[in-house]
């Protein structure tokens, strides 16, 4: 995209050029393009935009207020789905053990899902991008030192990593996104350090080193931007990898409280009913849990292929 | 080549160190276990007693470094809980937990090179397609999710396997194991099959990437001019070659196994170390949480440990680039 904004400036802009614009084919047209040859990809993203709105609005679409303790009534508890609940609104999934209607429910629990995860996700992005650029441009001692940390904490698997900070933190949303943040950003660090190395060597940098730009404007303005394609492909692979990883830990009971159902909780909600047959409390939770993992994964194996320059035509 | 391997003793040293010390002063500040142990109606003098024998109204650091001291010798403390030594209860529930994780490495390996294979020789027909979309759902699923739908349809509306627990276990060198009876193997099925769907769907891709290569290889093309027929060729040359990275990643893996069989277990209430952990966390039983994680972590130290050594051996350029560093 930054490419396409040099490009523009260099073209003299007039009313009669707009014209000529019309056809020329930006690389952003030709990602776009690239991208939606792939039909599932593409229901992937309309997905993720449907779900993103659901889980915006959770306030207007949910049929019933599952935080309001007023309505909320135990006597309403472990309702079959299409059953109708004591204030006279219909459960169309069903309700949980302490009476709430799954369908609000779910939808405030897919909020604090993917705030929970992309939150952590955009943080973790950060992190890691000011690590490994820093390491990259550092070099020599500071930079293996760094990377040994990385390598060290990439060997341990994520959720063991994870356990060992919530046991030792404890349960909330704060402690959560710590974790998983932690567990997240030596991905980010290792990827961009890795791209930095290469585009470091690059003849855009050495021209932008002889004309005496500062550094801060070098890694900023000019290597950043062309370091950000592979940091989209692993942002949106570990954004569903950290709600998956949340939804686990909140089933073990390690990740969110009781106060702040989210999908993982609420599954494991209905898991203690799972022996008598009352499904729901369990299967439709993991099923938006399941949809919006797979949505997210599909469009980032697409962005993959899209954004590999190898693979480029 | 020794400078590699005191290098990396000492890291390995270093990362249990500074893991001991997160692991203990962590678990230190979470919630306070007298209130748990101790009933209600004790009085203070009898509260006084139970915090002093059990060493907590020691300074933070004193208490670390007894914990330290005692661990060295083996014992890393009793268990609030249980009154036994937390070490004990750890091993006493890992053959479950080792025999959970082989049996699902077992199940990835012996389904999964098959699979991989047949959608590396074929990889435009439908059954390949299908076999790589299950391979991307393997990995999206969460497991306990898969777990629990698992519970649900074979053991809720199907009835034919228990949902929990162990089953018959036989004796075999001092090990309880449960796969050598029906009972128990009807038992060990599902938890098994759960843990191993993802590590399944890496085995596939490997088999699946390795094949598409080997067969575009000359030694493929020379067994071919020589007339071998295609079962040999698929089963000794091709499966030979795409052994290496298949065993290697494996042997990698086996540690996440062993770790991510705390979701499993918790699922199917498996009676294994990674239940034993929840519970504990529950309950919390501190001297139990330390122990699981310092035994955990100093079984990845040794994994990684042993497979950097076997790296370098295979390939000195690791260890040169290291040393030189």
């Amino acid at each position: 995209m930054t490419v396409a904004q040099e490009n523009l400036e260099i073209v003299p802009r007039g009313a009669d050029d707009a014209a000529k614009f019309e056809g020329v084919q930006t690389p952003f047209r030709r990602f776009l393009s690239d991208f939606c040859e792939s039909k599932l990809a593409v229901l992937g993203f309309v997905v993720i935009v449907a779900i993103t709105l659901v889980a915006i609005f959770a306030p207007v679409l949910a049929p019933t207020d599952p935080y309001d303790l007023a309505t909320v009534s135990v006597l309403d508890g472990r309702l079959g789905p299409g059953e109708a609940m004591m204030s006279g609104v219909t459960a169309h999934l069903g309700t949980d053990g302490a009476g709430r209607d799954m369908v609000s429910a779910m939808i405030y629990g897919l909020r604090i899902s993917l705030g929970v995860g992309i939150g952590s996700g955009v943080i973790a992005m950060l992190i890691g991008i000011s690590v490994g650029l820093f390491s990259a441009y550092a070099g020599g001692r500071i930079d293996s030192v760094l990377m040994r940390v990385v390598d060290i904490q990439l060997s341990f698997p994520a959720i063991l990593v994870a356990l060992i900070l919530l046991v030792t933190l404890g349960k909330g949303v704060d402690k959560t996104i710590i974790a998983l943040v932690f567990v997240q950003w030596a991905y980010y660090a290792r990827t961009i350090r890795g791209t930095a190395l290469v585009e470091r060597r690059r003849e855009y940098i050495e021209s932008a080193v002889c004309l005496g730009l500062s550094e801060r404007r070098i890694i900023f303005r000019h290597l950043l931007p062309n370091c950000i394609a592979p940091m989209i492909v692993v942002g949106t692979m570990q954004v569903a990898h950290a709600i998956s990883l949340e939804a686990t830990l909140s089933f073990l009971g390690l990740g969110m409280p009781q106060t702040e159902p989210s999908l993982g909780r609420l599954i494991s909600n209905g898991f203690e009913y799972i022996m008598s047959g009352k499904y729901w409390i369990s299967v439709y939770p993991g099923i938006a849990l399941l949809v919006t993992i797979v949505s997210i994964n599909l469009v980032g194996d697409r962005l993959r292929d899209v954004l590999n320059p190898r693979l480029q035509k | 080549m020794s400078v590699f391997i005191i290098r990396r003793l000492l890291q390995a040293g270093l990362v249990v160190v500074v893991m001991s010390f997160i692991v203990f002063s962590g678990v230190f500040m979470v919630g306070d276990p007298v209130e748990i142990l101790v009933s209600d109606d004790a009085d203070q003098e009898e509260r006084e007693r139970i915090i002093q024998s059990m060493g907590l109204d020691k300074p933070f650091i004193v208490q670390y470094g007894l914990f330290v001291a005692k661990a060295l010798q083996g014992d890393l403390g009793e268990s609030f809980v249980f009154n036994e030594p937390a070490l004990l209860l750890i091993l006493d529930r890992m053959p479950a937990t080792m025999e959970l994780a082989v049996v699902a490495l077992l199940i990835a390996v012996v389904f999964g090179i098959p699979l991989g294979v047949w959608a590396g020789l074929r990889p435009d027909s439908l059954a390949s397609k299908s076999i790589m979309t299950g391979s991307i759902l393997g990995f999206s699923l969460p497991t306990f999710w898969v777990g629990i739908m698992m519970i649900l349809l074979f053991a809720v509306y199907l009835g034919w396997l228990p949902s929990t627990g162990r089953g018959d276990v036989q004796v075999i060198l001092g090990m309880p194991i449960s796969v050598l009876s029906w009972d128990g193997f009807s038992h060990i099925l599902m938890p098994a099959v759960n843990l191993a769907l993802f590590k399944l769907s890496l085995v596939i891709r490997l088999a699946r990437a390795g094949t598409r290569e080997v067969m575009h290889q000359d030694y493929i093309k020379f067994d071919r001019a020589k007339g071998l027929s295609d079962a040999r060729i698929i089963l000794i040359h091709v499966l030979k070659n795409i052994m290496i990275p298949v065993v290697t990643v494996l042997g990698l893996e086996f540690g996440g196994l062993v770790a991510f069989s705390v979701v499993t277990e918790t699922v199917f209430a498996w009676p294994g170390m990674g239940k034993l952990l929840i519970d504990s966390i529950g309950q919390l039983d501190r001297p139990v949480i330390v122990a699981y994680l310092m035994i955990i972590v100093f079984l990845f130290v040794f994994i990684n440990l042993i497979v950097d050594i076997l790296y370098s051996l295979l390939d000195p350029r690791v260890r040169l680039q290291d040393v030189k560093a």
